[in-house]
């Protein structure tokens, strides 16, 4: 056991792996905090869409030989997060359908382009990495782990401000915009959210992998959990505790740092579903 | 006195006409029903004195100062509520977003008028219960609360009893009439004929002839003796 901290406390010595850390945690509390807002207002399917998206937009940066590439994916995202938005309010099977081609064809533009003219070496090798995310988390530079804290820090301020508006939104939107409420501009907001938490955790678990951890820790919580507040508050939590877990076991035991992740964020909703269902036996 | 006036409004959506030459006033104190069958375009017509849903034609005009935000709804249930997470006080103070301007977080002044609403709808003890565990009728207690929240002027209730036990929806209604008596201007969508004549001071008629008038004209019109021949067999 001894000696099992001291390889922990011997690769926290490193740098590059802190600040893996610093990186994978704010993005976990980050994309755990509008997931619950997603699941009930049925709108999981946008984060799916929205990350293939990024991943198209990150083959053309790659192949246009951005130095950052954030300047393209981000505002493209963005963008095509209000448009699935629009289109998704108007008819809602239509919407379903639109994302479904969005995102499988900017899958496979990003690939052809990628692999067109792409000037890299190790072409499947840049493929797959950001698709299931991959060591670039282990090589941030400092300039972007600031980013990222700088991204976090606003996401959860606009989020902790709007609390109470995403959460009549979510719970009602006629009744929300009966009363006068801008519904619209604040679904706005939470699609903008999306695709600025999407394009950050690209970094992390690759873009096939982001909506399990926008998803996994509201589900989760939801299971056990009666009021929003603390529905919010636990899926952070747990979202937190299972990216350290997933990224110390990936560092020990020398698995993708991605889907470690991902399966601690199912094995997570396994143990609060099993709780769930205790505690709704036992009340009955 | 009129909060409310509507001339020949025409309502309907994607082209096709729904309600055709509609004209009504709602006036302070008053209980309108509207009564109709299925697929008239009551809803629809929720819909535009909401502004959720502008009118083909016609005007829609709030007067006596009454602002779009200071309508009071009561929506039917939909589908994401039946299993979501959240407990009724946090749903009834969500009422309060309305008059709060900028600020992003409820005052003291806001839970003050929660607390209030929920004593009014006799549902205090539940202010920490889950809302998804709730009965039909308590939910709708909670959903009434929430709109008390957001006014005291007009409350438009939308099929407040479907999906109710009798004995709750008698429950239901007498705590409407209360609202009523206390000054609380009612618009309720209603196909409870029985109801609508027992408790509304008007009633409009939505079909193919609209109607319009107080609770006596109806009685005498043939709409009321068509209906409540074919609903509850002759009259009350």
């Amino acid at each position: 056991m001894t000696q099992l901290f001291e390889i922990i406390a011997r690769y926290f010595s490193y740098d590059f792996v802190v600040y893996a850390f610093i990186v994978g945690i704010m993005i976990a509390l980050c994309s755990s905090l509008l997931g619950v807002t997603l699941v009930l207002k049925r709108y999981s399917y946008i984060g799916d869409g929205l990350s293939h998206v990024a991943f198209g937009a990150m083959a053309v940066a790659m192949v246009l030989n951005v130095t950052n590439n954030m300047l393209i994916i981000m505002p493209i995202t963005v963008i095509s997060a209000i448009l699935i938005l629009l289109g998704g309010r108007r008819k809602r099977v239509n919407g379903d359908a639109a994302i479904a081609m969005i995102s499988v064809g900017s899958l496979a533009f990003g690939y052809l382009l990628i692999n067109a003219f792409s000037t890299s070496t190790n072409l499947s090798g840049d493929v797959c990495s950001s698709l299931f995310g991959s060591t670039s988390i282990l090589t941030l530079s400092t300039t972007e782990v600031w980013l990222c804290a700088v991204i976090s820090v606003i996401v959860i301020i606009v989020f902790v401000l709007f609390y109470n508006r995403i959460f009549a939104v979510t719970f009602d939107e006629d009744f929300s915009k009966a009363t006068g409420l801008r519904a619209s501009a604040y679904n706005l907001l939470i699609a903008v959210i999306i695709a600025v938490i999407i394009v950050m955790a690209m970094n992390l678990v690759g873009s096939l992998l982001i909506s399990a951890l926008i998803i996994f820790p509201a589900l989760s919580s939801m299971r056990i959990l009666k009021s929003f507040k603390s529905v919010v508050l636990f899926s952070m939590i747990l979202s937190v505790v299972c990216a350290a877990v997933g990224m110390l076991i990936s560092i020990l035991a020398g698995t993708p740092a991605g889907s470690t992740i991902v399966a601690a964020d199912v094995l997570g909703f396994g143990i609060c579903s099993a709780v769930g269902a205790i505690k709704r036996r036992n009340r009955v | 006195m009129a909060l409310l006036k509507c001339e020949n409004l025409v309502l309907g959506y994607d082209g096709k006409v729904v309600v055709q030459d509609l004209s009504f006033e709602v006036n302070s104190g008053d209980y309108l029903c509207v009564v109709g069958e299925n697929g008239t375009g009551k809803s629809t017509l929720i819909k535009a004195i909401l502004k959720l849903h502008s009118p083909l034609n016609g005007s829609l005009e709030l007067q006596e100062g009454l602002k779009a935000n200071q309508i009071g709804y009561l929506p039917q249930q939909t589908v994401i509520q039946k299993d979501f997470p959240a407990s009724v006080e946090e749903i009834v103070l969500s009422g309060c977003l309305n008059h709060m301007g900028l600020r992003p977080f409820y005052s003291r002044k806001e839970k003050q008028l929660a607390v209030e609403n929920m004593a009014k709808m006799g549902i205090s003890e539940l202010a920490k219960s889950c809302y998804r565990e709730l009965s039909g009728g308590q939910q709708q207690r909670v959903l009434l609360a929430r709109a008390l929240c957001a006014t005291s002027k007009l409350l438009l209730l939308d099929e407040p009893v479907s999906g109710l036990d009798p004995s709750v929806s008698v429950a239901m209604y007498s705590t409407i009439e209360k609202l009523n008596k206390a000054g609380v201007t009612i618009i309720m969508v209603s196909h409870d004929i029985a109801a609508a004549v027992k408790y509304a001071t008007n009633i409009l008629h939505i079909g193919k002839h609209c109607f319009f008038g107080t609770l006596n004209q109806y009685r005498e019109s043939e709409y009321y003796r068509y209906l409540s021949g074919i609903s509850h067999g002759g009259d009350e």
